[in-house]
């Protein structure tokens, strides 16, 4: 059994049903990341484990206690918000200790663990501050250091670092990190950035509409997706989705494409239980890094296949280019060395690298190859 | 060009302008007019009020009504001077004003924070409660009060304005704390301070302004009410009531000078509060107004 456990976990709002049976296990010291987009329920889902909403059927339990009705301040757990939730009228300091205070734990034990937090976090010099005389970065730190402070089971994190700049956001990104290899505490943290996701997470949970579509690590969410709204939200630009049929040559599957000028494209796939599909549509999915130009294809790969197509658009953007075409009636991106030497409207030989495509059953949009 | 329009946009400025500062002068000048022919005719004596010219500065000054007002004017039938009314009044206002802010407050916590079913019923009933005129509740309270053992008594009066104004603090409070972020209390919640914790820490420290506002909103309203003061405070009557009966006393002279005084004495304490919390006053209503 995990050490926090979601179980057939329901959320309702009156008749509307916002969250559908989730069932998720993480183990102690994992990193899992709750992934989707705006509206899926992620933000409810944390609060039902933080106790801020009540679970409508199911169970949640943490190191084995059922916590369904346990008032959020005895799950012991710590949660840091997206507004950073700081106590306007007090410093830096009372902010960070206001839990240890409400728990009753002495001054002299309070003041040592803010000691200790502020060094962590390299807040020492801010603590007589007031939070409205701190950056976004330095408030964030704070959140950081309240939650830390009570030494919880479980950090949870609503979207932490999405009221930051760009820049400042990658530097906290590597700083929460390092500071779960750090401490090796159980962390669930919602974010709809998959970046973010990818980057932060021993496993992901990617939502869409109430539902965990795949629950997976980094890699297998990456190169496995579950079905096509996974394969679409995870990676950026996004996978390639193309209309395809499956025809057998020689025995060995192919997917049958049109190109841009309505010529036939066949692709061999190295995925044998394709031919199971002959003849039928499948939607043929290729991330845009196995599109590449010849130069730069997977010198790893056993099945690299020349696909030649007209160029519609180059888009240099400094370390790569990406080139988009037409391909069985749909806008392809390619990614490309930053130098490869491509002109829009030219028929260029792209080298896909079709042991990395996967295929998609275009009906129920779930995955059928790999 | 647009050096040009700059200048014609600023010089049309000026003149409208010295036309608005004009206009609002005259304004001032107008408002100020009574409190002027109240305050002169309050240090003169009877003769020269009499006698003489209303607007005129007295030539001989005199602090003698303002005594009398306060110390030894015929009130009713007893020569007490306003001193003993201004004491219920004080003993009156404090409570009330205190009371109804503190429960305005908390029900405008509960009522953004602590959602329930029916909260909006609740607060639309509140809200309709600030529309009821006052002559409507007299003979109902009379019966209450009556039932209570308060008639005739300050704690009777302060129950009748506590009653009356938590519909108008709450709405004040509770606008306020709507704006307040929800996630601070979550955050409160979590770090396991309690319905009173949250209240007393993390809220009551930032609601200055919109206290402000309450205070001064009530503070106005009850002091200078009359028609509750001269309906229920029997032996116990306010300081609005004891001037009336000073000012429309049918026997001997009137003693202008001493009226004058009476009434800037009845509304000096109101005038205190809006110089001392005034400049909150707006800022408060400015900060519960954005958000509903
Ligand atoms: N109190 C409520 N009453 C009814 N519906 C609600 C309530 N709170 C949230 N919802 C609905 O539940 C769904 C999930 O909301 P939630 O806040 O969990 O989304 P989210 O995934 O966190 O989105 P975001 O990325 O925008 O924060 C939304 O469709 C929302 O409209
Ligand atoms: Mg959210």
């Amino acid at each position: 059994m995990g050490f926090l456990e979601i179980r057939n976990t329901t959320k309702s709002y009156g008749p509307v049903e916002i969250l559908h049976d989730i069932d998720i296990s993480v183990e102690e010291g994992e990193f899992l990341v709750l992934v989707g987009p705006s509206g899926c329920g992620k933000s409810t889902l944390l609060n039902m484990i933080a106790g801020l909403e009540d679970i409508t059927s199911g169970e949640i339990s943490i190191k084995g206690r059922v916590m369904n009705g346990v008032h959020p301040s005895k799950r012991n757990i710590a949660m840091v918000f997206q507004s950073y939730a700081l106590y306007p009228n007090m410093t830096v300091g009372q902010n960070i200790t206001f839990g240890l205070e409400m728990h009753g734990t002495p001054r002299a034990e309070r003041e040592k663990a803010l000691a200790e937090v502020a060094r962590l976090l390299q807040i020492d010099h801010l603590l007589d501050r007031k939070p409205g005389q701190l950056s976004g970065g330095q408030r964030q730190r704070v959140a950081m250091g309240r939650a830390l402070v009570r030494d919880p089971d479980v950090f949870l994190f609503d979207e932490p670092l999405s009221n930051l700049d760009a820049k400042l956001r990658v530097d906290m990104r590597t700083e929460i990190k390092k500071l779960h290899q750090k401490l090796k505490t159980t962390i669930v943290y919602v974010t709809h950035d998959q970046i973010e996701a990818m980057t932060l997470s021993t496993r992901i949970a990617v939502m869409y509409q109430g539902y965990v579509q795949q629950l997976g690590t980094p890699k297998e969410i990456y190169d496995t997706p579950a079905n096509v709204f996974v394969a679409t939200f995870m990676g950026s630009p996004a996978m390639n989705i193309i209309p395809a049929h499956v025809v057998m040559r020689e025995g060995v599957p192919h997917a049958k494409i049109t190109d841009a000028d309505g010529n036939e494209v066949l692709l061999r796939f190295s995925q044998p239980n394709l031919a199971e599909w002959d003849g039928r549509e499948i939607l043929l999915g290729i991330r845009p890094e196995a599109m590449t130009d010849p130069e730069g294809a997977d010198r790893q790969s056993a099945n690299i296949q020349t696909l030649t197509n007209r160029v519609s658009v180059t888009e240099p953007a400094g370390s790569d280019t990406f080139v988009t075409m037409v391909l069985g009636g749909k806008e392809v991106v390619a990614r490309m060395r930053a130098d490869a030497l491509v002109r829009p409207g030219q028929r260029f030989d792209f080298a896909a690298n079709m042991e990395k495509a996967i295929a998609f059953d275009p009906k129920t949009e779930k995955r059928i190859a790999p | 060009m647009s050096a040009i329009r700059h200048e014609t946009a600023v010089s049309t400025g000026r003149t409208a302008r010295v036309f608005l500062y004009l206009v609002l002068v005259l304004f001032a000048l107008f408002y100020l007019l009574p409190l002027y022919v109240m305050g002169v005719n309050s240090v003169k004596p009877l003769p020269e009020i009499t006698g003489g010219n209303m607007m005129a500065l007295p030539r001989a000054w005199t602090l003698e009504p303002w005594r009398a007002a306060w110390s030894s004017a015929q009130i009713g039938v007893q020569p007490t001077g306003l001193k003993p009314y201004f004491l219920n009044s004080i003993l009156m206002v404090v409570p009330a004003v205190a009371i109804s802010t503190i429960v305005g407050a908390l029900n405008g916590y509960i009522l953004t924070k602590w959602r329930f079913r029916g909260a909006d019923w609740v607060f639309g009933l509140m809200l309709f409660s600030c529309f009821i005129p006052f002559q409507i509740v007299l003979i109902p309270m009379a019966l209450i009060l009556g039932k209570l053992g308060l008639a005739g008594s300050i704690p009777g009066l302060v129950l009748v304005h506590v009653v009356y104004g938590i519909g108008f603090t709450t709405l004040y409070f509770r606008n306020y704390y709507a704006a307040f972020p929800t996630e601070l209390v979550r955050a409160a919640m979590i770090d396991g301070a309690g319905f009173f914790r949250i209240f007393w820490r993390i809220l009551l420290p930032v609601s200055g302004p919109i206290a402000v506002v309450s205070v001064i909103w009530q503070f106005t309203n009850i002091w200078n009410d009359f028609l509750f003061g001269a309906s229920f405070g029997g032996t116990s009557q306010p300081m609005t009531v004891a001037l009336n009966n000073l000012v429309q006393s049918s026997t001997g002279v009137k003693e202008y000078n001493v009226h004058f005084a009476a009434a800037i004495l009845a509304a000096l304490p109101t005038l205190a509060v809006y110089v001392v919390a005034g400049r909150y006053f707006v800022r408060g209503l400015m900060a519960g107004s954005v958000k509903g």
